[in-house]
């Protein structure tokens, strides 16, 4: 979906755990999030500082569409 | 002739341990067969002996990759085996990229052979199928019945020292050998052919990479409209559109405008490929409607598209996925976005 999105004009940021299947599929801006069933949250936090976590991801996310990138780019820390 | 010793790769739910709940299941060991262990020593009979079985949950082997990787390689190490079965994997995502990553660590570190079953829309299966021999089998579990004899008898053939030629997926590697002709000699007969409009076959089929170019960044943030989309299947509570909990045949276009904050009383997951209890408890950690809104008022970014749209990406096939892409493209299109969060489970 991420590739079929950005085909149609618009850069497209794949949030995601299992970085390796956002490579295979094609996705060009890649941000790693926390875990499987809870890619923006950490359940294991205080409700504010996990919301802090997941406004930094967000934040990652935004700098990735305003990022030129050449091909496959995931953004790490 | 001795059994050949077969070490079999599983996850927890194929173990009997559970379901999603029970994904962050770290490596371990049992002797003999577990779970569909049983119908492959019984394929197998007196060819080769399961010596053991090698478990680990989904999501605990793709989150902690580096650490189940070795230890599950431990592991199949301690029971000294000449031939590894990994899976099958069917269309599960993350099973699927275990059983091919253990093939790739089997294949690497212990050089011996490996069997699998993947469904070829298996992400696993385009990044690991050079790594083994994998079947082809069908998408769910169902298929197990047929699944278990065409692995199995590839299992017998490695265990005799035969050499296996059919019943796998190619692995796209390549094979030297003695032809006859000359190159340059094949190249221009092939030429030749292609000329005279005969049929021809190639000697190097071109990979297809179907890769979209990046689309290029957004230049201002804080004028930008951005749009949030999901195959987590987040959805407003009760699932209105009844979008599926796996293969999902559609996908739901929800209203922004009224929510700034996912409870759980708003909004849960369709997605029946994961834990859920997270995600209904506080649907923001699939998709982050609240620091979105947050970020809108504080000027962070410049506009939000009314709408989010979600799908469920639990054994979809990849061509419902690409028509779901469209129809929301369109949709995005029309009301001038220009930046697509896209969140994944």
């Amino acid at each position: 979906m991420v590739k079929e999105i950005e085909r149609h004009g618009f850069p497209v940021v794949h949030m995601c755990t299992v970085v390796p299947i956002s490579l295979t599929v094609g996705a060009n801006r890649i941000v790693p999030t926390v875990a499987i069933p809870h890619p923006l949250g950490n359940p294991a936090m205080e409700p504010a500082d996990e919301k802090e976590l997941r406004r930094k991801l967000v934040k990652k996310a935004l700098k990735a569409l305003t990022t030129e990138v050449d091909g496959q780019t995931v953004f790490g820390d | 002739m001795s059994k050949a010793r077969v070490v079999h790769y599983i996850n927890q739910f194929y173990a009997g341990i559970g379901g999603e709940e029970k994904a962050d299941t770290p490596p371990e060991k049992r002797d003999g067969t577990v779970g569909p262990g049983m119908a492959f020593q019984t394929a197998l009979k007196d060819v080769a002996d399961i010596v053991g079985t090698v478990i680990c949950g989904d999501s605990y082997f793709n989150e902690h990759l580096e650490e189940s990787s070795a230890k599950v390689l431990e592991y199949i190490k301690s029971y000294d085996p000449q031939i590894v079965i990994v899976g099958p994997g069917f269309n599960a995502g993350r099973y699927g990229m275990a059983c091919g990553t253990v093939a790739q660590l089997v294949d690497e570190n212990l050089h011996i052979p490996v069997v699998g079953g993947l469904y070829p829309e298996n992400p696993g299966c385009e990044m690991y199928k050079r790594y083994g021999y994998f079947v082809e089998v069908g998408n769910s579990a169902t298929s197990m019945r047929t699944a278990v004899p065409a692995m199995a008898a590839i299992v017998k053939k490695l265990a005799a020292g035969e050499e296996v030629t059919e019943g796998f997926m190619e692995k796209g590697l390549r094979k030297n050998y003695f032809a006859e002709k000359r190159g340059s000699r094949r190249a221009v007969d092939m030429l030749l052919k292609k000329i005279a409009g005969e049929e021809f076959v190639t000697e190097y089929p071109m990979p297809v990479f179907d890769r979209v170019d990046p689309q290029p960044a957004i230049k201002d943030i804080t004028k930008a409209r951005i749009a949030l989309v999901s195959s987590g299947g987040p959805v407003p509570k009760g699932n209105p559109d009844h979008i599926e909990s796996s293969s999902a045949s559609k996908f739901g276009k929800y209203s922004l405008v009224d929510i700034d904050d996912f409870t759980p009383e708003n909004g849960e997951t369709a997605h029946g490929g994961y834990d859920p209890v997270y995600a209904n408890l506080d649907l923001d950690r699939v998709l982050p409607v609240d620091v979105i809104k947050e970020m809108l008022k504080a000027g962070e970014i410049g506009s939000l598209h009314d709408y989010w749209y979600a799908t469920v990406g639990n054994g979809t096939s990849v061509a419902n996925a690409k028509a779901f892409a469209t129809q929301i493209a369109e949709d995005l299109i029309a009301d001038h976005v220009n930046g697509v969060i896209l969140t994944s489970t």
